[in-house]
C-alpha cells in the first residue's frame, strides 16, 4: 500500500513498456472502476448528465418551461413534490430547466474540447516531429496564446466578438488549443527518436504518414486524459461566462445564467441559485475524478494506490 | 543565475510585447464602433467624426499601434468609456483591494494545501487520503461563483455571522476612516492603529478569501501528495526511517523539504489562475476590486479598459510564471543547467 523503496526511477522507467499495447484501454478502465469507487463515482454522474442530455426532453416534468416557457402562475415556489427543485422568478421549474440545459452544456464542452484538439494536436504533431524553424515558430505562438489566463483570454474575446454561445464557444476553442499542441508535441518529441519510427523513417515511409499514424497513434492516451479533464473544464468556463453574461443569453437553460438569474434573491430564494450550481459542480467533478484516475493510471511517476 | 534571470526576463519582455500587439489587433476588431460607445448612441454623425478624430481612430494602424505603445509606456492608457476617467486611475484605486484578497486566498490555500497534501501522504489509499482527495477535486471543480453564494447562504443567510458583500461596512467608513498610507486599506488600517476599521476588514475578507482559496487549495494538496510520494520513496527517507528517525521529523523535515519544489511550481500556477477568479468573486461579494470592474467593463465594451485589464492579467499571469521559473532554478540546480 505505502510506497516502497524498489519504486526509483529505474523501475518507472521501464515500466511504460511493461505495458502491452493491447493493455490499454476498456481492460484497464474497467480494473481501475472495479477498485476505485471514487471514479466510477464520476461515471455514475458523467453517465447521468449524457442520459440526461440525450433523453432530457422525455424526462424533464415540464420541458417547454425548461427551455424558456414562463409561468406567471408558479413564480418562485420552493421544492415541493410538483416542483422538486422549486420554480425560478418567471415561474419555470427549476429541476427541468436543469435538465434541458445538460444538452446545451455537454455539446458546448464537446465541440470546444473537439475544436481545440483538432486544431492543436496536427500542429504539435507535426512541430514535434519536424522540429527545427517550423517547431520554434510554433512554440512561440502557442507561448503568446498561453501568456493570457485561459477564461481571461476567453472572457476578452467574447466581449470584443458580443455575448452570444457561439462566440463564447469559440472564444473557449481558442483559448484552448494551444495546451494540445503543446502537449502533442512534447510527446511526438519524445516519440521521433525511437526505434519503431527510424524503421518506419528508414523504409521509406513518407512523412506525413509516420506523423498521422506513428506518431499520433501514440499520443493518443495522454490526449484522452487531457480532453477528460478539458471537458469539464470547459463546462465550469462556459457556465463562468455565462453567469457574468458573456455567454449564453435568456432565455436558455444554461446553468450559469440560471446561478446570475437566481442571485439576486438568494437569501430568499435559496433554491433558484443553488441546484444549476449543484449541476456545474457535479458534472465538472464528474469528469475531474474519472480524469484523475485515468491520469493515475497512465502516469507510471506516480505511486499507485 | 544572473544570466539565467536576464535570459528570463528578456523574453519575458519579448512575450509582453506581442501581448499588446494581441490585444490592440483584439481591440480594433470589435464590431461596435468605440466613438458610438463613448458618445452615446444619439450623437450626430459631426460629433463622432470628432470624436474619431480626437481619439485617433482616424489614422492608420502601426501609427496607431506605436501610438497605443508608446501611451502604455508614458502611462497614459486612455479613459474608460464608460467612467470618462484615466483606465490606469481606474486600475490603480482598485488593485489594492484585488491584491488584498488574493493574498489572503493564497496564504490559506498554500498552508493548508500543504498539510493536507502531507497528511494524505502518510497513508495513501486510507481514509484521510481519500477524504483530501474528494475535497481537492472538489476544490478544482468548484464554479467560484456558486462557492460565494453557498457561504453567503449559510454564514449570511442562516447563521447572521459575517457581512455578505463589500469590504468594509459603510458605518465603518463614516465613523473610522482609513488613513491611506500604501493604498492597502487592510494594511493601512493595521499599521495606523485602526483596528476597529482592521477588525471590520478582516470579517468583510474571510467569505471571499475562502471562495478564492478553494480552487488553489486543491491543486496544491494534490501536487503536495504526488510529490511528497515520490520523495517518501527515495533511499535516503528509507535510510532515516532505518535509523529511527521519528516519522514525524521524516516527513515534515526531511521529505517535505524535497516535496516543496513541485508545489512551489503549482503554488505560482494556482496564484496566476486565482487571478482570474477574483472576476467570480468579487461579482458576488460586490468587491471592490478589478475583477469587478473587468467584468462591468467587459458587458458595456468599454475598450480601453478591456485592453488594460487583459494587458494587467497577462502581465500577472507572466510575472506569476517567471516567479516559478526562477524560484525552481534557485532550489534546482538541474533546472538552472538546462
Amino acid at each position: 500500500m505505502t510506497a516502497t523503496p524498489t519504486m526509483t526511477s529505474a523501475t518507472a522507467a521501464l515500466r511504460p513498456a511493461a505495458f502491452s499495447a493491447r493493455d490499454t484501454g476498456l481492460s484497464r478502465l474497467i480494473r481501475v472502476l472495479r477498485t476505485d469507487w471514487l471514479a466510477a463515482a464520476g461515471l455514475a454522474i458523467v453517465l447521468l448528465v449524457i442520459v440526461l442530455a440525450v433523453f432530457g426532453q422525455w424526462i424533464a416534468p415540464f420541458p417547454a418551461q425548461g427551455l424558456g416557457e414562463t409561468s406567471a402562475a408558479t413564480r418562485n415556489l420552493a421544492p415541493s413534490v410538483a416542483h422538486v427543485l422549486g420554480t425560478d422568478q418567471l415561474g419555470r421549474d427549476v429541476l427541468s430547466r436543469i435538465i434541458m440545459g445538460a444538452r446545451p452544456a455537454l455539446v458546448i464542452s464537446l465541440v470546444v474540447v473537439f475544436i481545440a484538439a483538432v486544431i492543436g494536436i496536427p500542429l504539435g504533431a507535426i512541430a514535434g516531429y519536424r522540429g527545427g524553424w517550423l517547431d520554434d515558430v510554433l512554440m512561440r505562438v502557442t507561448e503568446v496564446f498561453q501568456a493570457f489566463p485561459p477564461l481571461l483570454l476567453a472572457m476578452v474575446t467574447v466581449a470584443i466578438l458580443g455575448p452570444s454561445l457561439f462566440n463564447a464557444g469559440l472564444a473557449l476553442a481558442i483559448a484552448w488549443w494551444p495546451w494540445y499542441a503543446r502537449l502533442v508535441r512534447a510527446e511526438a518529441r519524445s516519440l521521433r527518436d525511437r526505434p519503431f519510427v527510424e524503421a518506419a523513417r528508414a523504409i521509406g515511409v513518407p512523412a506525413w504518414r509516420i506523423v498521422s499514424v506513428h506518431i499520433l497513434r501514440n499520443c493518443m492516451t495522454p490526449v484522452l486524459v487531457q480532453a477528460t479533464v478539458d471537458i469539464g473544464a470547459v463546462v465550469l468556463a462556459a457556465g463562468s461566462l455565462a453567469f457574468l453574461g458573456l455567454g449564453a443569453q435568456p432565455p436558455s437553460p444554461d446553468w450559469g445564467l440560471m446561478v446570475a438569474e437566481g442571485r439576486g434573491q438568494i437569501f430568499t430564494y435559496w433554491w433558484i441559485s443553488t441546484f444549476p450550481g449543484l449541476a456545474i459542480f457535479a458534472t465538472v467533478l464528474g469528469f475531474n475524478l474519472i480524469g484523475d484516475a485515468l491520469r493515475d493510471l497512465f502516469d507510471p511517476r506516480q505511486v499507485k494506490r | 543565475m544572473t544570466r539565467l534571470i536576464i535570459r528570463r526576463v528578456g523574453s519575458a519582455l519579448l512575450v509582453l510585447l506581442v501581448i499588446t500587439l494581441v490585444v490592440f489587433i483584439l481591440s480594433r476588431v470589435i464590431p461596435s464602433d468605440p466613438a458610438v460607445v463613448y458618445a452615446g448612441p444619439k450623437a450626430p454623425p459631426e460629433e463622432l467624426a470628432r470624436i474619431r478624430t480626437r481619439l485617433g481612430f482616424d489614422r492608420p494602424l502601426p501609427i496607431q499601434y506605436l501610438d497605443y505603445l508608446w501611451g502604455l509606456v508614458t502611462g497614459n492608457w486612455g479613459d474608460s468609456l464608460s467612467t470618462k476617467r484615466p483606465v490606469l486611475l481606474e486600475l490603480g484605486t482598485r488593485l489594492p483591494a484585488t491584491l488584498e484578497l488574493l493574498f489572503a486566498a493564497m496564504l490559506f490555500a498554500t498552508v493548508f494545501g500543504i498539510v493536507l497534501g502531507v497528511v494524505a501522504s502518510k497513508r495513501p489509499g486510507g481514509v484521510a487520503d481519500g477524504a483530501i482527495r474528494i475535497l481537492s477535486i472538489g476544490g478544482v471543480s468548484m464554479p467560484a461563483f456558486w462557492l460565494g453564494l453557498l457561504l453567503q447562504v449559510l454564514f449570511v443567510g442562516q447563521l447572521h455571522l459575517l457581512p455578505a458583500t463589500g469590504a468594509f461596512s459603510t458605518q465603518t467608513q463614516y465613523l473610522h476612516p482609513i488613513a491611506n498610507v500604501t493604498g492597502f486599506p487592510l494594511f493601512d488600517s493595521l499599521i495606523t492603529g485602526n483596528f476597529v476599521a482592521w477588525g471590520d476588514g478582516m470579517t468583510h475578507l474571510i467569505l471571499p478569501a475562502l471562495t478564492l482559496a478553494a480552487y488553489p487549495l486543491g491543486l496544491i494538496a494534490r501536487m503536495t501528495r504526488a510529490s511528497m510520494l515520490e520523495v517518501l520513496g527515495q533511499d535516503y527517507v528509507f535510510t532515516a526511517n532505518a535509523y529511527g528517525v521519528r516519522s514525524f521529523m521524516v516527513r515534515w523535515r526531511l521529505a517535505l523539504k524535497n516535496a516543496l519544489p513541485p508545489s512551489m511550481t503549482i503554488i505560482g500556477l494556482a496564484a496566476a489562475y486565482a487571478l482570474t477568479g477574483t472576476f467570480f468573486v468579487e461579482v458576488v461579494f460586490n468587491w471592490p476590486g478589478i475583477g469587478q470592474f473587468a467584468s462591468t467593463a467587459m458587458l458595456s465594451v468599454d475598450y480601453p479598459s478591456i485592453m488594460a485589464i487583459t494587458l494587467l492579467g497577462a502581465f500577472g499571469y507572466l510575472v506569476a510564471n517567471l516567479a516559478v521559473d526562477l524560484v525552481q532554478a534557485r532550489l534546482d540546480p538541474r533546472v538552472r543547467a538546462s
